[in-house]
């Protein structure tokens, strides 16, 4: 594991000439693998290396899956609980405040133990219940990392729209749907950073989608589990070419969330 | 000038233990101008979002167009798109200016683009038609929440202290589309302001509410000139009246 002899050396850097020495070319090591492994992650990205591209496909895969039904159950959610009063809301607010700072290797537990043979759902057998070990799983647990983060932030949106914009609406005509509509597009941008939310806390998460999923090649690994392997395995080239990638993911999300908001670069 | 488009009767409106409004009886004539005067809490803003079916009565009933409007009740959205409010403070949408005016004709699946550009050369706005409705001035914002009323040729307009906080010309050019409204349109426009001298210019009949309730409702010219009531003499005066 040469990373974590590189960083017991610095860690013992002693001001004897010896052991600075020691230090400066274990420095140098480090700074030479971290620039051998950007240079093989291009070269891994520009050929299109089938494996890494298997991996990038299969998180985006499920990790897009996840977010949709997120957004499909947590923004309507958040726009109810911003817009409506009802007997047990305040409650409701403090669960979903309590699923966004949820542990996602917590999370990965209760699906695991759900989902596993003698678990309640497990035990079903249900053809709509997926096993553990498969991508569906994976995105069961995604989703329930980021539809809490999905639904406070547009709640939080929908509650920071004025009030007041709500009785004009309708003041001019608009029904019920018509007005949560003109609410949602108003506080727009505080939705879309729920959905950038949502997204980021699932594509860079790791310990759910290890447990559920299993890190197996060819069928459940994806890029941050490949990180960890590829990692262990001293194989930093890989491991960086995968960061690069998530990176690169999470850089276009936030450009194309931006021109979404009909903004653009522009402010 | 006769046919009531409005009958109230026996309205109460509360929110919590207090009563926001107590009228017995109010009838408003298709074609009229009605400003609604008093101090603040007097329940004017109530009766409005009452007239414009925002909200139901506590108590007692609202008939519109052959339409009754009971507690928890809801009138029909095709009459109650006969009817719109300009709001004292006006919140525009985070669009364009024409994107605001053509809003309610959206709502309504209509899209006459002529009328909007129409209503906004009404208020004097056809250059700023592209301009982010979020970056006018206070006037400007006012006249384009006139314009989204007017584009939508309402039965009834509403205007709930439509030029407080507005300089002369502002004033002016509202009052004088809102007459035009009146008189070429033949909408019915209920005013509410606590600027007596508005009401003396605009209004055909004046009413005034104090503590939820009309004190008086007569025509302009008997409410200003003999008021029947001491509290509306003293405050046509001018006198502090709560």
């Amino acid at each position: 594991m040469p990373a974590l002899v590189v960083w017991i050396g610095i860690d013992h850097c002693g001001d004897s000439l010896p052991s600075r020495r020691f230090c400066f070319v274990q420095e140098r090591a480090t700074i030479e693998t971290i620039w051998n492994g950007l240079k093989e992650a291009i070269r891994l990205i520009v050929s299109q290396d089938p494996a890494l591209f298997e991996i990038l496909l299969l998180s985006l895969r499920v990790s897009g899956t996840a977010l949709l039904f997120s957004t499909l159950i947590g923004v309507p959610l958040g726009a109810v609980m911003g817009l409506s009063r009802f007997i047990g809301r305040r409650f409701l607010i403090a669960l979903l405040y309590t699923g966004m700072g949820f542990p996602p290797v917590v999370v990965g537990l209760f699906v695991y133990l759900m989902l596993s043979r003698n678990g309640p759902l497990g035990q079903l057998d249900w053809s709509i219940i997926p096993n553990l070990f498969t991508p569906a799983a994976m995105v069961v647990a995604q989703c329930i990392i980021s539809f809490p983060l999905v639904a406070g932030f547009t709640m939080a949106a929908v509650m920071g729209v004025d009030p007041a914009l709500r009785q004009q609406v309708q003041a001019m005509g608009a029904t019920r749907w018509q007005t949560t509509v003109a609410i949602l597009s108003e506080a727009r941008v505080g939705v879309i950073v729920s959905v950038i939310a949502g997204f980021g806390s699932i594509i860079s998460e790791v310990g759910a989608v290890m447990m559920v999923g299993g890190n197996i090649e060819h069928r459940t690994r994806m890029l941050t589990t490949a990180i960890v392997l590829e990692t262990g395995k001293g194989n930093f080239d890989l491991a960086l070419a995968i960061g690069v990638i998530l990176l690169a993911i999470s850089f276009i999300t936030n450009v194309a969330m931006l021109y979404l908001q009909g903004k653009g670069f522009d402010e | 000038m006769n046919e009531t488009i409005y009958q109230l009767r026996g309205i109460t409106k509360s929110y919590g233990n207090g009563f926001a409004l107590r009228l017995d009886e109010l009838d408003i004539r298709r074609g009229e101008i009605l400003a609604l005067v008093g101090p603040s809490g007097a329940g004017k803003s109530t009766l409005l979002r009452l007239l414009n079916f925002l909200e139901s009565p506590s108590s007692g009933s609202i008939r519109f167009m052959g339409a009754e409007l009971r507690p928890g009740g809801a009138m029909p959205l095709e009459l109650r798109r006969r009817v719109t409010t300009v709001f004292q403070r006006p919140v525009l949408l985070n669009r364009s200016v024409a994107a605001n005016v053509r809003y309610g004709l959206d709502l309504r699946g209509r899209g006459e683009g002529d009328r909007v550009k129409s209503a906004l050369e009404t208020v004097g706005l056809a250059d700023l038609s592209h301009q982010r409705a979020r970056t006018l001035s206070g006037g400007e914002a006012q006249r384009v929440a006139l314009a989204r009323a007017l584009v939508l040729e309402p039965d009834v307009l509403l205007l709930d202290e439509p030029t407080a906080n507005l300089d002369p010309y502002n004033v002016g050019l509202i009052e004088g589309i809102a007459r035009q409204l009146n008189q070429e349109h033949g909408a019915t426009l209920v005013l509410v302001t606590h600027n007596v001298f508005q009401a003396k210019r605009l209004a055909h009949r004046v009413g005034l509410m104090l503590e939820g309730r009309l004190v008086e409702l007569a025509e302009a010219e008997a409410f200003f000139e003999s008021p029947a009531d001491p509290r509306t003499a003293a405050f046509v005066r001018g006198e502090m009246v709560y």
